[in-house]
């Protein structure tokens, strides 16, 4: 019969021939996994790499601008701005990571539960979810660590506390969309309970854009703990991160002494925009509107 | 001479797999009072090229060929502004999906003034009313209060209404009607195409209709431009294409398209016509449904969905319920099919009341696998990340414990069954056809053997040539399988095809219930007398037109 | 209309619940953690007599309800506690130094919708164009800017190379007086007073951490309307109105803009978060002597009541801000009273 005749040709899977495509269309996405692999390294060998002991200090070789023996300089104690700054990479990235993976797994679960089920519990934990969105995020995130007491883990929690709204949301529509889907009737009609429908036919397909999320949230959390440490909250001095070094540097800044506030911050930059290039690119290949 | 002609007209869209040709050549003539319908399937390029003369193209569309010439002016050269002009003044549209098709935000009223002020037909001051009473033209009645509506306070049929005041507004000599009917309501459907004749008539304006609907163009077109894979296959007069098709498509799609009087194996072209098979149903129960009510609560108070309905479906009958949107049909088959609870009712299955189990638990239920539904949406009905075979094999493995091995050699017979080429079944949905799509959908809902079938719209989605070979597919299965049917449609004629027993439902009441025959023949409730008048009436013919082709 | 009314009354009555919620989460923060919050109260240079003078105080031999009816009267009637460290009650601190961050704030947010609302408009109309680019570069280059940085990269460029900008030591050189408080905007009371050198020199000093707050809330905002435009001009009553004939200027503000303004005013609540946020950093970097650096003072000191009283006032603020944008968008959309309806 007609319908059959036509594109029985072979196809082979479309999902590897879109990102392919997409890769070859749009090469910053290429360039983004690649920043993102230079990140990685850095996080991962950057202490056995690095040229200096990030804490030696040296008074006899203070506040040296950059040369070929100090590539990034020295700060006022004699410390080799390079190596502080790439092994702050592996401190940075561990917060942030944490961070996200928890208010993931919270936010997943929340608003699978509130997407799927609706009723009462969505309507508290969408009044939860306001209130904590009543505050400016960063503003409650300074209030949090304050209350908690000022540690790195801290700064992990009240980084994962704010941005679980923005997962709950996220799962919650693209789950309640995906509630009476026809596939998920179909999948109640083969026998699945409601938890295999929600965990097995729906939450996957809400994955791909709470993948482009993550990325995007990555850059986020660095930026926001960075920020947190800059106004004296969590990691502390003489502890290498990027947002310390910044603020130390910035009382350089005014005298003149540029490479101490701005090496570290090139680096935050660096990071924030592969997990937003990352993430934009991971929005074109996950669009369904892209794909054949 | 015409007032409009097309000629040679190619059109192509730039897309990620190269330059795809929508419009491969096609010559058009329309005169002056002419009404032309031009008629295809998705996908066949007749929208395309009506937008190709109106200019207005997607931005990776573009025309590549042939002469496009209106009163003559060639549109193909004309500078943008004044097309600008033209559009609206000269030759004006209306399309599918009215609701969207108005600025949401903006009132009516100023919508029609925006097109009045821009042809220079209103000034400021007499605006307001010339605005209502373009409104007025297209039978709106208390156009004063219409005038400040906005359009999500407006019914579909309403919407149309303003579209065409809109595009009629500066009393163009052209009017471009594309899938007008199309997201409305039957009975809508035949309010809006009447007003569209009468007003075409009227004014004794042209018109292009441009519809997916054989037996709709035949009715309302003077002329029929039958269009498919982005070329015109054949034009003609729509007694001459319904009584002597020339080319095999035409005859094909005449034959697809459902009419009075049309056996279910009549839609299929003349060399598939096996004889239909024999069916014996019985009166035997095998499901009863007593004063089934679901209220649920709305907005603005309690929704009566169903109103207390009660019918039976006999052991190896096909029962079709048919009713418009919002008539209770798909609360009342969702509750049938055990995913939705009824407020209060009973539903006897070979004996046994099915309500008592809630929905909830009705997945581990033993009945589970006697029950089973075919979706409307093909598309909506499939897990995105599952093949074919997983979607099919899926019930299997839940309800039936068959081991992985027969399992595999299950959904191979299957397959065969409802005419599925195997090596298909390792695709995505996303890479299968619409009709293949509704195969698998068919395949997965018989894969457990199931007693009873609710079909949902199974072929709304699907264009007329695919839905006829879905349709004789489901006879050949109830015939080969022993099944009982529920078939929910808002399509009576198609219903009649496929069903013995009809029922009719209208706000969450059963209007009318009978013998398919005698409902369709000598239908004694108004409502369903007006729904059969609302269906399109292509011309009814003594004899089969392809069987006297032969 | 009165159906508008009554949607406007619904909205503000919508945020007695979230000030509810806010009230209490600022309450749990200061109360209910681990630890002993009248030693974190009573501040670092606390000793034991001190601790339970503070403890009574705040009432912690008392229940958790009780606390938080004595927490939440104390909030009604404006006592937040007094500030350790300037000795003042935390309320009077914050009023004193609110209209530094709001001139700060609104200067920058103006200056970035007057960027990048038309640019994003522009981006739109034409994709693909040199100005599609730019927009986009802009965006994604924006969002990964962080605020104290850019402050400290502007600083060193306009301030230290350049030295067209003035030490970015707070709101006004001390060569200028203050200008007589009425608004305590320095730019309007100036203004008010007539006193244009002071005018100028506020602006100075206002240049640089404006630009840095703008920069920073340029990118979402340029996002969201490039995309809420690109939307509103693929829909189909777009096409009708195309279709009858209406002029492109028509099409692109009375039909596109006006539905793609919908989305951006949703973003808006979005960026204000971000830029109370952004706030803080930057008024450390620059010493402006707002609220975000009294809160940052506080932290180093350990100046709890003040910390806590700027989280609260910062979150009704944002409360308050959201509310605005509410009724901005009932006002804007005629749908939105006939759902709540």
């Amino acid at each position: 019969m007609s319908d059959l005749a036509t594109s029985t040709t072979t196809q082979t899977d479309g999902t590897l021939a879109h990102v392919a495509y997409v890769l070859r269309s749009n090469p910053v996405t290429l360039l983004a996994f690649a920043m993102f692999a230079v990140l990685l390294v850095a996080a991962i060998l950057g202490p056995a790499l690095v040229p200096y002991d990030p804490m030696a200090s040296n008074a006899a070789l203070a506040l040296q601008p950059p040369s070929l023996d100090h590539w990034f300089g020295t700060d006022n104690l004699g410390r080799d701005v390079f190596s502080r700054v790439i092994v702050a990479t592996r401190l940075d990235l561990a917060i942030s990571v944490a961070a996200v993976a928890l208010s993931f797994l919270i936010g997943s679960v929340l608003g699978s539960i509130a997407g799927y089920w609706g009723g009462w519990i969505d309507t508290v934990l969408n009044r939860l979810f306001d209130t904590i969105m009543a505050f400016p995020l960063f503003v409650l995130a300074m209030g949090i660590v304050a209350a908690l007491g000022n540690t790195i883990e801290n700064i992990v929690y009240a980084t994962a506390v704010i941005n679980i709204p923005f997962y709950a949301r996220l799962v919650r529509a693209e789950v309640n969309i995906r509630r009476d889907a026809g596939f998920a009737q179909a999948a109640k009609l083969a026998g699945n309970s409601d938890i295999r429908v929600l965990a097995l036919h729906i939450f996957p397909n809400a994955l791909p854009p709470m993948m482009v999320q993550v990325s995007l949230n990555l850059g986020w959390a660095i930026l926001n703990a960075a920020g947190l440490s800059f106004i004296g909250l969590g990691v502390r001095p003489p502890t290498a991160e990027w947002g310390i070094l910044v603020a130390e540097g910035a009382n350089f800044i005014v005298s003149g002494e540029w490479w101490l506030a701005i090496f570290p911050g090139l680096a935050l930059m660096f990071a924030v925009f592969t997990f937003n290039l990352l993430g934009d690119g991971l929005r074109d290949i996950v669009d369904p509107r892209q794909r054949s | 001479m015409s007032l409009l002609s097309i000629k040679d007209l190619k059109v192509s869209f730039k897309t990620r797999r190269g330059d795809v040709e929508a419009v491969r050549g096609v010559s058009l003539d329309v005169a002056k009072g002419d009404v032309l319908g031009i008629v295809g399937e998705s996908g066949s390029g007749k929208s395309v090229t009506s937008y190709a003369l109106m200019r207005l193209l997607e931005s990776n569309g573009r025309i590549t060929g042939g002469a496009l010439s209106y009163g003559g002016i060639d549109l193909r050269t004309v500078r943008e502004s004044a097309m600008r002009d033209l559009r609206g003044r000269e030759f004006s549209m209306i399309f599918q999906n009215p609701r969207s098709a108005l600025n949401p935000i903006r009132k009516v009223g100023h919508q029609v003034e925006d097109v009045l002020r821009r042809h220079s037909r209103a000034t400021r001051s007499t605006a307001r009313r010339e605005a209502i009473r373009a409104l007025e033209a297209v039978r709106i009645r208390d156009a004063e209060a219409r005038y400040n509506a906005y359009p999500f306070e407006l019914s579909g049929g309403m919407c149309q209404r303003i579209v065409i005041a809109l595009a009629l507004a500066c009393d163009p000599k052209l009017l471009i009607a594309d899938e007008p009917t199309t997201g409305l309501d039957i009975t809508t459907q035949k309010t809006v195409m009447d007003l569209i004749a009468d007003l075409i008539a009227e004014r004794g304006m042209s018109a292009i209709v441009i519809t997916h609907d054989l037996g709709l163009a035949a009715q309302y077109c003077d002329r029929i431009a039958v269009m498919k894979d982005g070329e015109v296959v054949e034009e003609g007069s729509a007694e001459r294409l319904f009584s002597a098709p020339r080319n095999a498509y035409t005859r094909k799609l005449v034959d697809a398209t459902p009419r009075a009087g049309a056996s279910v194996r009549s839609l299929l072209p003349a060399e598939l016509r096996t004889p239909a098979p024999v069916l014996e149903p019985t009166r035997a129960p095998l499901l009863e449904v007593r004063d089934l009510v679901k209220t649920y609560q709305g907005k603005s108070g309690p929704v009566h969905a169903v109103k207390g309905i009660s019918f039976s479906v006999g052991k190896g009958q096909s029962v079709g319920l048919v009713g418009e949107s919002g008539c209770g049909k798909s609360t009342t088959s969702s509750i049938l099919v055990r995913l939705a609870d009824p407020t209060s009712g009973e539903i006897l299955f070979n004996g046994k009341d099915l309500a008592k189990t809630p929905a909830r638990d009705f997945a581990r239920d033993p009945r589970r696998p006697k029950i089973q539904m075919v979706f409307q949406d093909a598309t909506d009905s499939f897990n995105p990340r599952h093949t074919a075979r997983q979607s099919i094999g899926e019930p299997l493995a839940r309800l039936t414990g068959l081991p992985a091995g027969q399992r595999r050699d299950r959904i191979g017979e299957l397959a065969d069954l409802v005419g599925l080429p195997r090596p298909l079944l390792d695709r995505f949905p996303h890479q299968l056809s619409g009709g293949q799509k509704a195969r698998v959908g068919i395949a997965r809902a018989i894969a457990v053997d199931p007693e009873f079938l609710i079909l949902d719209e199974p072929t709304a989605a699907l264009d007329v040539s695919i839905q006829a070979i879905v349709l004789n597919l489901l006879v050949d299965l109830r015939a080969k399988l022993g099944m009982s049917y529920l078939f929910v449609s808002h399509d009576l004629h198609v219903v009649r095809l496929l069903c013995d027993h009809v029922i009719v439902m209208r706000d969450g009441e059963i209007v009318e219930e009978g013998p398919a025959d005698q409902v369709m023949e000598t239908p004694a409730h108004p409502y369903t007398q007006e729904l059969l008048a609302a269906a399109p009436a292509p011309p009814v013919l003594a004899e089969p037109a392809s069987s006297a082709a032969e | 209309m009165t159906g508008r009314l009554s949607t406007i009354g619904l909205r503000i009555t919508h945020a007695i619940p979230v000030i509810l919620g806010v009230v209490v989460v600022s309450f749990l923060l200061t109360r209910a953690l681990p630890g002993d919050p009248a030693v974190y109260f009573a501040g670092a240079a606390a000793d034991e007599q001190s601790i339970a003078e503070v403890r009574t105080a705040l009432g912690l031999d008392r229940s958790l309800a009780e606390q938080f009816l004595v927490y939440a009267g104390g909030v009604l009637t404006g006592d937040l506690g007094n500030s350790l460290s300037s000795g003042q009650p935390v309320l009077q601190d914050l009023a004193n130094r609110l209209p530094a961050s709001l001139e700060l704030t609104l200067t920058a947010l103006l200056l970035s919708c007057s960027i990048a609302i038309p640019l994003g408009v522009l981006a739109a109309t034409r994709p693909g164009s040199a100005v599609d680019h730019l927009c986009r570069v802009l965006v994604t280059a924006g969002v990964s800017l962080p605020t104290f940085f850019t402050g400290v990269v502007l600083i060193y460029v306009f301030y230290y190379l350049l030295g067209i900008a003035p030490s970015p030591l707070g709101r006004l050189d001390f060569i200028y007086i203050e200008p007589a408080h009425v608004t305590g905007f320095y730019l309007i009371d100036a203004a008010i007073a007539g006193d244009f050198e002071t005018w100028v020199g506020a602006l100075k000093q206002l240049v640089l951490p404006a630009t840095t707050l703008a920069l920073f809330t340029l990118a979402p905002l340029a996002r969201m309307t490039r995309a809420a435009m690109l939307s509103a001009l693929s829909s189909d009553y777009i096409r009708t109105a195309r279709a009858a004939g209406l002029t492109e200027d028509k099409v692109l503000f009375t039909y596109a803009f006006r539905n793609a303004l919908l989305p951006v005013i949703t973003t808006l609540g979005m960026v204000f978060s971000f830029t109370l946020g952004a706030n803080v950093l930057v008024e450390k970097v620059f010493a402006w002597p707002g609220i975000g650096s009294y809160a940052v003072e506080a932290l180093v000191v350990s100046d709890y009541a003040a910390v806590q009283g700027f989280v609260l006032a910062m979150a009704l603020l944002f409360v308050a801000l959201n509310l605005l944008i509410d009724l901005t968008y009932t006002l804007i959309d005629p749908r939105i009273g006939f759902e709540t309806k």
